[in-house]
């Protein structure tokens, strides 16, 4: 079923598969059977189920559809409570087997719980679903009336994109990470490559733990970009063995063939490249950490899918350990699932964190999104580890988010303005 | 769905959905969310814009968030068609689904804020009735349009799961 033709990248690989084809070119358009659909509290049963009740209609597959609630956790008010319980009752109704309630951001769960494989169609009922692509398979985002079509039928028409192969070379230097990579992607391809997937390589990458390739990944959706992807490797399936999923005996080669018809072919050196921040109000506004000194903060934010995973935390810490938060800033920390608060715990980051003074939050979306708590004021000025800085994103349209990675997040709550992290380390 | 011809609100460049559908209205009803659509960006837009009227933009239209909100609140407006340079992948998405034609159109600079333009997403035409002059576009994939003159996803999947019902 996998036999490779010549001449074809990953993505178009797996939709010739889920479209049933022995092989798809660019610019076609298929149908796809799906086989895995996540759906959240924000978009999904609230959404999709009053549609399913006007068509009198039932779910497609009960094992395949997996429903996380991260936005609105935990509910602030009645309505939030409200949306929070629509997908308790969703899940009750339609006998749902994953339903992951209040544990944390959905793109991290679904890969601590091993539902990610090489070679699988999978959609998600939000932008950042790229990052599912760390794993080798397709994986994009749909909106809620999107998702309803697949929870009901398990079929969505896709166009096959064209592929952007991205290569990294080198070793980063000390506090320098994948999201400084994603920041400098942002600038260099732009936001505008809609309707293409983009395929992360090269020895920098291949050195990378899941969780940073998951930020390469995640951070696709800056780009544009239909999805994200990185090509199975020894790593990808300790990652799935140590989530409880034994991989398929096929699994590695789910890759591109080396004759593979790139769109477009880009080399970056990781040698060189420093801390990056993105300024307000996109993340392809960037440049050097240290290019921005003057600008005071009021707010660090250690959060979100892309940026609070236990090896985010780590950098946090690296950087805190025996210094305080700058009293003129506070920083407010949201592990990304209670598994990595528990290991965070376990392990002694999170003291580290806390005896810094840093005020600690719920698994969950929050504030990045501007859907829970630490949300800003007007005129306020935040750095975060999260991956949009859109106007009003996360909260007043007069507030100015600079994104930045754990590392730069942190090393600005300690210095009360941004800085080089490197200045924090060792 | 044939043609629609209403009046031309113009925007720029990289309008996100975070403008289109503020985070903060993001646990309220659509009636109340519509409101708010671009808001920080044009307060007049919710107020007073009319069915059929044509919304005119240029690159990277919808970029960002999977919510639909951003698309649902102009089908709620029942805005006739949206032009853009070029559309962010799930918003152009999510438009057709609620029935609202997105056509790529390179001339977006040559309309102004109150023209009159008439669109016929069908045929691929776009009239600017007040300069007079007229364009040529690419119409909406053939295997959309069905869904796009049904009115969007779901009276196609009533109309289809009532079929296959019979
Ligand atoms: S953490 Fe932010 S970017 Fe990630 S899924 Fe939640 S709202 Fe989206």
């Amino acid at each position: 079923m996998s036999r490779t033709a010549l001449g074809r990248t990953l993505v178009e690989k797996i939709i010739a598969r889920a479209s049933g084809k022995d092989s798809v070119r660019p610019g076609e358009i298929v149908t796809c059977q799906v086989d895995l659909a996540m759906i959240l509290d924000s978009g999904g049963p609230r959404k999709v189920w009053p549609r399913m009740k006007e068509l009198g209609v039932g779910v497609w597959d009960r094992d395949k559809i997996i429903v996380c609630s991260d936005h609105f956790v935990p509910a602030v008010d009645t309505e939030t409570a409200n949306i929070l319980k629509i997908a308790r009752d969703f899940v009750k109704e339609f006998n749902i087997t994953h339903f992951y309630d209040m544990v944390g951001i959905g793109h991290i769960v679904l890969a601590e719980h091993g539902h990610l494989a090489p070679g699988m169609f999978a959609c998600g009922g939000d932008s950042h679903s790229p990052m599912g692509g760390a794993y080798g398979c397709y994986m994009a985002g749909f909106g809620g009336i999107e998702m309803t079509g697949v929870v009901i039928t398990g079929e969505i028409w896709t166009r096959v994109p064209e592929t952007i192969r991205v290569d990294w070379s080198g070793k980063f230097a000390q506090g320098v990470v994948a999201k400084d990579i994603s920041l400098t992607l942002c600038r260099e391809l732009g936001m505008d490559n809609a309707f293409k997937a983009v395929e992360f390589g090269g020895e920098t990458v291949r050195a990378m733990s899941m969780g940073e390739r998951g930020v390469l990944c995640n951070m696709a959706a800056e780009l544009g970009a239909e999805t994200g992807m990185i090509e199975p490797d020894e790593t990808t399936l300790a990652a799935m063995r140590k989530a409880g999923r034994e991989p398929d005996a096929d699994a590695l080669t789910w890759r591109s063939d080396d004759n593979a018809a790139y769109a477009a072919k880009h080399t970056f050196d990781a040698n060189t490249l420093s801390p990056q921040v993105a300024a307000p109000h996109k993340p392809s506004n960037s440049g050097p950490a240290g290019d921005y000194k003057n600008v005071k903060v009021d707010q660090a934010y250690i959060g979100a899918c892309v940026g609070a995973k236990l090896e985010d935390l780590h950098m946090v810490a690296a950087v805190l350990k025996g210094r305080k938060v700058a009293p003129t800033t506070r920083l407010l920390v949201a592990p990304a699932t209670k598994k990595i608060y528990a290991a965070a715990a376990a392990d002694g980051t999170l003291s580290t964190i806390v005896d810094a003074g840093a005020i600690m939050l719920a698994s969950g979306c929050g504030a990045c999104a501007a859907m829970g708590a630490g949300i800003l004021s007007d005129g306020e000025v935040c750095i975060a580890s999260t991956n949009r800085n859109f106007k009003g994103r996360m909260g007043s349209s007069t507030a100015e988010v600079y994104l930045g990675s754990p590392y730069t997040v942190a090393a600005a709550a300690v210095a009360g303005h941004i800085a080089d992290p490197r200045e924090f380390l060792n | 769905m044939t043609t629609v011809t209403g009046k031309a609100w113009v925007f720029g460049d990289e309008v996100n959905t975070d403008l289109m559908a503020p985070g903060i209205y993001m646990k309220a009803p659509n009636e109340e969310m519509m409101k708010h659509c671009l808001e920080s960006v044009d307060p007049t837009f919710a107020k007073e814009v009319k069915a059929g009227d044509i919304v005119v933009a240029g690159h990277n239209w919808g970029v960002g968030s999977a919510r639909e909100q951003a698309a649902l609140n102009f089908a709620m407006h029942k805005v006739g068609a949206i032009l853009a340079d070029s559309f962010a992948r799930i918003f152009y998405r999510n438009a057709l689904n609620f029935g609202v034609p997105c056509l790529f159109f390179p001339h977006y600079k040559e309309i102004k804020a109150g023209d009159q333009i008439r669109v016929d997403a069908v045929g691929g035409t776009v009239e600017n009735l007040t300069s007079g002059k007229a364009y040529k576009v690419e119409p909406i994939p053939a295997h959309l349009m069905e869904m796009i003159t049904d009115g969007g996803l779901m009276p196609h999947l009533k109309k289809k799961l009532g079929k296959s019902a019979a």
